[in-house]
């Protein structure tokens, strides 16, 4: 894995969240490089199974890419929040400095620095959610731990949150925070999902069907990837 | 014409005291439409789910000596532009400057109704408050200071039962009076990081002087909200207030510890929460019916059954009604029919006797069958149940590629598959709009019910007219399968507001059930009897047999059909009830049982139902969604009609 393959996989992950699928013409002026050097990295990669690539309809990640393209989302949003919270950098600066450092940062070195800075969920310039750790050693305890109890819960970091579609027909909850694209998470905030909100929830469906929340006296209902992403604060 | 000459013309025509534009705008199933029918005498789609009105509406309406034009805009909850219908309204109110906008609110839902007013204030509408549903809201406990509320936002307010037609006078009279009158309005202002902001970003863009058609202060809460539209529009403008707008956006969200737009929702939230808990009191109220209803259709094994009950139940209703109605009707009828069925003899007597069975054919199936069919579907969707079997449905519906939503415009399906794919619209995505109209297709509709009634129903009995129907919902989902793999992309999931059940409104019920029937009486009613006339000559005439017997390789041989039935299924791409109804023209008679088969009575009905969308379907198909796609599900259709035809016609051979 070069860096400029990882700089291609992170541009792929970036244009297909917005319009599912990459094409070459917005990957070449993404990356401000030609058209037709994009096309024969993207075969290189699609050859090593990093991502799925067709001239006509576009390119878009395998899981293994996914993979990586998240890997450096991580150690990039890590290193911006490092620059900016603990070297004081100022904010417009740290993006620049990120993209140098997030390739030559080791797994190990991305691990102490989650620790270090207590598992941050989103960077400092744009409020992305920094994607969750992989860890598969014991080196931090707290991680680790939160691994065993399934994906979803990783990243969470303050005491007692819990994802809504693990509440139960009738708790109450406070929105802590939102994972997801601007688009689902503008639509929760005008639905009255907004941070702090109290929610109740009325209905668990089964079968990994949809929840209906009490908010602002409406009633909502949410599927449950997405409610897997909205995170409160349980109250009794 | 540019924008500055249409507001003069505008202030005119107030001295003059003749034109005024009023729009309706507010958040999905609030009531919008109930008073735009019942201001302009009009016929939009009436229901209790959220997402009817798709594309805005146009009426009129004469009130002291005003012609004022009404328009019903989609329902939507912020005027971001990530879905169609907050573009249009967006559009809509900034660029069209009507004279007065009422926001519509539903009363009981006060708060989340506030934050869409806060940005309709932010825009600078010339606004009136309309809060309707003041019957829901006495009932859930919520008394609201209609005073307090006009203070708080300095906007006039009207209470309104817009399904009774109460305080509907009223709001006209306040609305005309803000059109006219030169009132002022009351800046709301946030709190103190935010405004100060806003404020700052306001006086920047008024010094640049970059000429829009939205106001600034809006301009600046979208500029730091980073609304892609108009962050691309004003930087072909200034690039210099874009890059200050991101600046302050940052200080903003390091602040807070959230991204902007976060920020300014939470802000409007908690201004809207502020006024609704001054204005409005809250009293403890038992669980209500509504409520009751509630708990049980959402229930892990009751809500099933309601939710299937409801899917089958639309059609079982029509048979067992409509086969009731229509014997009575037959009987009725009997006394005039021609005692010898005429296929020879002088042609003026064939085509007669065409136009007389096409006539018997209409009356017999379209008033029984189709009446009561709309009065129970009008009836579901003013209840409020749909939104709750889409919930029940959600995980079955992800099966397909689609969410619960979209279950919505199947179920209209049954009616007709025109206004079923049109409102595909509440899908957010492309995609999922095109999956769900490729369902839409295979979704038996009146047209095909009466089909299935005739071939099927009459002759075999209710049970095998609703195996065709069993066999028809899961061949939808297993051809949603397929397409679900075929066409590439995500699916998004379900985000849906589940409005309260309501007693359905019997004049909004007993009109919408009118509007649809009238336009199969008077639009295809017509075509019934002119199209079975014509084919009956032709047939006499013997010049249908090349057409049939070029095409018999597939009807005769492969579907075991006799090979008129090719003439039939073309002529069923215009209209499927051609099929039945050129079939009793050629044979001229309504017993069907003597020219075909049992075997071939079923074969047809299942190919007739699946073979192709008819001509109204494959228009808005193109229409919705290009040349491809439509040709696409109507080879798809074709294709799965052949294969599944003839293995049924051989299955039925060993069977029957
Ligand atoms: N009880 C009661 N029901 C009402 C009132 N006004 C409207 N309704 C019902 O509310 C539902 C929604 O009304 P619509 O007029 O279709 O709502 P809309 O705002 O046009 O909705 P969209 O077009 O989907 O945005 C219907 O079932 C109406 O019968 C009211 O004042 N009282
Ligand atoms: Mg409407
Ligand atoms: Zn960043
Ligand atoms: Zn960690």
């Amino acid at each position: 894995m070069t860096r400029s393959m990882e700089d291609y996989l992170k541009a792929v992950h970036k244009i297909s969240r917005e319009e599912e699928v990459a094409s070459t013409t917005k990957i070449s002026k993404a990356l401000r490089v030609a058209p037709a050097s994009v096309t024969e990295m993207l075969k290189k990669l699609a050859e090593k199974d990093y991502v799925k690539y067709s001239p006509y309809h576009g390119t878009t990640l395998t899981k293994k890419g996914l993979k990586i393209a998240e890997k450096t989302a991580r150690k990039h949003r890590l290193l911006e929040r490092f620059l900016h919270d603990v070297l004081k950098i100022d904010k417009i600066k740290v993006h620049e400095q990120a993209c140098e450092m997030e390739h030559t940062l080791s797994d190990d070195a991305e691990e102490s620095l989650c620790r270090f800075l207590k598992h941050p969920d989103s960077c400092p310039d744009d409020g992305k959610i920094i994607p969750p750790c992989d860890l598969k050693i014991s080196s931090c305890a707290e991680c680790v731990q939160l691994h065993k109890r399934g994906l979803e819960e990783v990243g969470k970091h303050k005491q007692n949150l819990i994802s809504i579609n693990k509440l139960k027909d009738g708790q109450f909850g406070k929105i802590s925070f939102i994972r997801g694209g601007h688009k689902v998470l503008q639509r929760l905030l005008d639905m009255g999902l907004t941070p702090g909100t109290r929610i109740s929830v009325l209905r668990v469906a089964p079968l990994g069907g949809p929840v209906v929340l009490a908010v602002r006296s409406s009633k909502l209902a949410i599927g449950k990837g997405i409610a897997k992403k909205v995170f409160v604060e349980i109250e009794e | 014409m540019s924008c500055h000459s249409e507001s003069i013309e505008k202030s005119n025509n107030r001295k003059n005291g003749e034109k005024l534009t009023i729009a309706l705008a507010g958040n999905a199933n609030v009531g919008k439409s109930v008073i735009f029918n019942q201001l302009t005498g009009s016929n939009q789609i009436i229901g209790n789910w959220p997402g009817k009105t798709v594309d805005r509406a146009e009426g009129s309406l004469c009130f002291e000596n005003y012609e004022i034009s009404v328009i019903d805009l989609p329902g939507i909850y912020s005027f971001s532009t990530f879905s169609l219908e907050e573009v249009v309204s967006r559009e809509y109110i900034a660029k069209e400057k009507p004279d007065v906008v009422i926001n519509v609110l539903d009363a009981s839902v006060l708060e989340r109704n506030l934050f869409f007013t806060l940005q309709l204030i932010e825009m600078n509408a010339p606004l009136v408050l309309c809060l309707n549903q003041i019957d829901i809201a006495k009932k859930k406990g919520m008394i609201i200071d209609k005073q307090k509320l006009e203070k708080a936002l300095g906007v006039p307010v009207v209470l309104t039962i817009a399904t009774r037609g109460e305080g509907l006078y009223e709001l006209i009279e306040s609305a005309v009076k803000v059109a006219t009158e030169n009132t002022k309005r009351k800046k709301i202002n946030y709190h103190n990081d935010l405004e100060t902001r806003i404020e700052k970003l306001t006086q920047l863009i008024e010094t640049e002087k970059i000429d829009l058609e939205y106001p600034s202060r809006w301009i600046a809460i979208k500029l730091l909200e980073g609304d892609t539209e108009i962050v691309k529009l004003v930087k072909s403008k200034s690039a210099k207030i874009v890059d200050i707008s991101y600046i302050l956006s940052q200080e903003l969200s390091t602040i807070h510890d959230e991204p902007c737009f976060s920020i300014v929702a939470s802000e409007r939230y908690a201004y809207a929460s502020m006024i609704t808990s001054s204005a409005m009191k809250q009293n403890e109220v038992k669980n209500t019916f509504s409520e009751k209803l509630d708990w049980v259709t959402t229930h892990k094994v009751f809500g099933y059954f309601i939710a299937i009950g409801v899917i089958t139940g639309l059609l079982l209703w029509t048979f067992i009604v409509g086969d009731f109605l229509s014997g009575l009707i037959s009987e009725g009828l009997s006394f005039i029919e021609p005692l010898d069925p005429q296929v020879s003899g002088p042609i003026v007597s064939v085509i007669w006797n065409g136009v007389f069975n096409g006539f018997v054919a209409g009356v017999t199936l379209v008033i029984p069958f189709v009446i009561p069919f709309y009065f129970l579907l009008a009836m579901i969707e003013d209840s409020g149940i749909l939104t709750r079997v889409a919930f029940m449905m959600d995980s079955v519906m992800h099966k397909i590629g689609l969410h619960g939503k979209a279950l919505i415009p199947l179920i209209l399906g049954y009616g007709c598959s025109v206004p079923a794919i049109h409102s595909c619209k509440i899908m957010e995505s492309r995609r999922e709009r095109l999956l769900a109209a490729f369902a839409i297709t295979f979704v038996p509709c009146a047209a095909r019910t009466l089909v299935i009634l005739g071939l099927v129903g009459v002759f075999l009995g209710p049970i095998w007219a609703l195996t065709l129907y069993a066999v028809d919902l899961i061949l939808i989902f297993l051809l949603g399968r397929i397409a679900m793999k075929v066409v590439p992309g995500k699916s998004t999931g379900l985000i849906m507001e589940m409005h309260s059940f309501k007693v359905p409104s019997l004049s909004v019920v007993s009109k919408q059930t009118w509007t649809r029937t009238k336009s199969i009486i008077f639009m295809v009613f017509p075509i019934y009897i002119i199209g079975s006339a014509i084919v009956q000559a032709l047939y006499a005439l013997d010049l249908l047999t090349p057409i049939s017997n070029a095409m018999s390789p597939l009807t005769v041989t492969w579907l075991g059909l006799p090979a008129i039935t090719g003439i039939l299924l073309i002529l069923g791409v215009v209209r499927k009830e051609f099929i039945l109804l050129g079939a009793v023209a050629v044979f001229g008679t309504t017993n069907l049982l003597g020219p075909f088969s049992p075997v071939q009575l079923i074969t047809l009905a299942l190919v007739a139902m699946l073979y192709i969308p008819c001509l109204s379907t494959i228009i808005i198909l193109i229409k919705e969604f290009g040349w491809k796609a439509a040709t696409s599900i109507s080879i798809a259709n074709i294709i799965s009609a052949i294969i599944i035809g003839g293995l049924a016609y051989r299955l039925l051979e060993i069977i029957l």
